[in-house]
């Protein structure tokens, strides 16, 4: 192996790839070597740093420096002045001006420890910081009974929005003796405001699928599928390099390291449709059908794609799995509280100084996240509420702010975790307007299997058109409430349900700007 | 030329979204034609109406001929607070088309999509295989004066 002096790690993501990340490494590694400096710094690409809106954002290590929003034109001073002769570049650096700083937060984080940290493309490089250990563990020295028992002694619960416990749901797969089981990943990640899958896929996709390995040995299974949705170009190409390596690595395929286990991992690509998250309508899609929902139950657990026992969890759930069978469920217990363990990733939009991601442990308070995390609202905006969990999600103002973020909690205020998406809005933007956005969202997406769900959705919609023109009238107001609580009690699937959380939110919550629309 | 695209993949009904997925990439207007969907039905042995169904419930297939670029400008909440309307309008004006349409040239399909996962970025929309993020009106200029430019 060879040794370099520093290393520079250039975040790619959808985002930097935007700003031309690819055409900026070659000129950096050109501009290296103009001084002869290849083989002392080396230049990695990695995944996403952790915030956004900020064009190409590079680490450099030892020194931990971070710059961001760093151009082409930039390259020369940068390699001349930090490289050469050893000085930062500040004008460059991470804007830290603000009252609070960004924080990343390494320390604590599970899921992204590796994201911006290795390369993504390279099993070695996951290797070299552990991975393939829980794996190993897993595969030598732990019966599947006892893997389910880690994972459901963690308290480790669904991350795609339920909650579900997942050591529960592969309990209930595991025992089944029939000739074949599937293991599916949900990463149809469509929750409007959500990308915290994209993320963990891009920036470390061996993580998930040890996470995908440990689990199909749980319960038995020996093909999985990772459903993806065909716009997350730069996941399912990293995904396939991981899959390949792992194949030549012979972590997958047939009689792995002669242990009589056979387990192939394939990659499944959707073709746009948000209903498709539900994990029966997955199914009906994997199966080449309309993306519409089974009856439940038999659960798909027990009857799941082509009547097989399936077990589907999102990725950010599988993505933990490795660290809990590695270290023990009680490391992961130190994490969080004790009705939600282990950390929660976020995707923060809006009027924040530093839009991003950031993972931290279940039970951190709204507003720390979104102070601390998130460096707070951004010069001249003022806080007016936060969209938690995303469409489907709900509107909290400012004295709900203190709630902490977890299952127990939320439930509480009738908010739900969800997808981990917070949008945050400034003063200026009107509810009312936010709350069409929405309902036009779940009228475009309802899946139109049930009547209460697609008529529902509609006349939702068709209310509050009314009530942003400003023709509505409180009865209206009522009218949605009703309608959104007969959804929630009658749908087929939790996507009709999902709609009485941001209109119930929005109306209790911010009630005057509806009395007064609907006053004009 | 659609059957050899049906022979790339084994005669299961599972292959039916990927097979139409193939279809689209390779059609000059990216869309499913009725013999196309004629043929599929033969090779997996399932019902004509069953392909039919399936084409119109995902967004990302269309049986009508689009143009050579296509537009999807993302409308979920991230994108409209942030003014994927304004967007949106710039768009017909330049194009001269509504949602849903195609320029008399052949050049430019503008649909609208649900959100792309790229919300850091808002206002977003994709053209074909690539991302475009933090919109303006004059940004969406650029980008459509530059294809128009490129396509000479």
């Amino acid at each position: 192996m060879k040794f370099y002096r520093s290393h520079i790690l250039v975040g790619i993501s959808e985002a930097s790839l935007l700003a031309g990340a690819e055409e900026f490494i070659k000129e950096l590694r050109k501009e290296l070597a103009k001084y002869d400096l290849q083989e002392e710094i080396n230049v990695l690409e990695t995944g996403p740093l952790g915030f956004f809106g900020k064009g190409i954002c590079l680490t450099v290590y030892p020194e931990n420096i971070t710059y961001q929003d760093v151009k082409i034109e930039d390259i020369p001073e940068l390699v001349e002045e930090h490289f050469l002769k050893g000085r930062p570049v500040k004008r460059l650096m991470l804007d830290t001006t603000s009252k609070y700083k960004p924080r990343l937060n390494y320390e604590n984080r599970i899921v992204l420890r590796n994201s911006g940290v290795i390369d993504p493309e390279n099993i070695e490089e996951y290797i070299g910081v552990g991975g393939y250990e829980a794996w190993e563990k897993a595969f030598t020295q732990m019966k599947p009974e006892e893997i389910v028992k880690e994972v459901k002694e963690s308290g480790l619960r669904g991350r795609g929005g339920a909650g579900f416990p997942t050591g529960v749901k592969w309990s209930f797969t595991a025992p089944l003796q029939v000739p074949q089981k599937y293991v599916v990943v949900n990463a149809d990640e469509g929750e409007p405001g959500t990308f915290k899958d994209r993320l963990i896929m891009e920036g470390d996709p061996h993580q998930l699928l040890e996470g995908v390995m440990i689990c199909a040995r749980a319960v038995g299974a020996t093909k999985a599928y990772i459903y993806i949705r065909g716009e997350y170009k730069l996941c399912i190409e990293r995904l396939r390099k991981a899959i390949a390596q792992a194949y030549e690595y012979g972590l997958l395929g047939k009689n792995i390291f002669d242990s009589g286990f056979d387990l192939d991992i394939d990659i499944k690509i959707g073709a746009g449709a948000y209903v498709c998250g539900e994990e029966t309508a997955l199914i009906e899609s994997l199966e080449g059908n309309r993306g519409n929902p089974r009856w439940k139950p038999p659960f798909p657990g027990v009857e799941g794609l082509w009547k097989a026992p399936t077990v589907v969890n999102n990725v950010e759930t599988l993505a933990n799995v490795p660290f809990i069978i590695k270290n023990g469920a009680e490391a992961f217990k130190a994490h969080g509280t004790p009705q939600s363990t282990g950390t929660k990733v976020y995707t923060i939009l809006g009027d924040v100084t530093y839009p991003g991601l950031c993972e931290v442990d279940m039970g951190t308070p709204l507003r720390t996240i979104i102070n601390e995390y998130a460096g707070g609202m951004k010069k001249g905006f003022r806080f007016k509420a936060a969209l938690v969990g995303g469409a489907a999600g709900v509107l909290l103002p400012e004295r709900l702010l203190d709630v902490n973020m977890d299952f127990a909690n939320l439930n509480e205020y009738a908010a739900v975790l969800g997808s981990g998406a917070i949008l945050v809005l400034n003063e200026h933007q009107s509810i009312v307007d936010l709350l069409w956005s929405i309902l036009r969202f779940f009228r475009h997406e309802s899946c139109g299997k049930c009547s209460a769900c697609r008529n529902g959705c509609q006349q939702l919609y068709e209310l509050i058109t009314k009530i942003k023109k400003g023709e509505g009238t409180m009865e209206d107001v009522d009218l949605m409430l009703t309608i959104a609580d007969t959804m929630f009690a009658t749908s087929f699937c939790a996507l009709g349900q999902s709609p009485v959380m941001p209109v119930r939110s929005a109306i209790e919550n911010f009630g005057d700007e509806f009395q007064e629309i609907t006053k004009r | 030329m659609y059957k050899e695209i049906c022979e790339k993949y084994t005669p299961e009904k599972d292959n039916l979204l990927y097979i139409l997925h193939d279809i689209q990439d390779h059609h000059p207007q990216h869309y499913i034609p009725e013999e196309a969907v004629q043929v599929v039905a033969e090779y997996l042995n399932i019902p004509t109406n069953h392909i039919y169904g399936v084409l119109t419930f995902y967004t990302m297939y269309s049986t009508k001929p689009r143009g050579k670029n296509i537009i999807r400008l993302c409308e979920s909440p991230p994108c409209y607070i942030k003014g994927s309307t304004n967007i949106l309008r710039k768009l017909k004006m330049l194009l001269g088309v509504n949602t849903g349409e195609t320029t008399k040239d052949g050049m430019f399909t503008l649909e609208l999509c649900a959100c792309l996962g790229v919300c850091g970025n808002a206002p977003v929309m994709m053209i074909n295989e690539d991302v475009y993020g933090d919109l303006t009106e004059e940004k969406v200029e650029e980008i459509i004066d530059k294809i128009r430019r490129g396509n000479q």
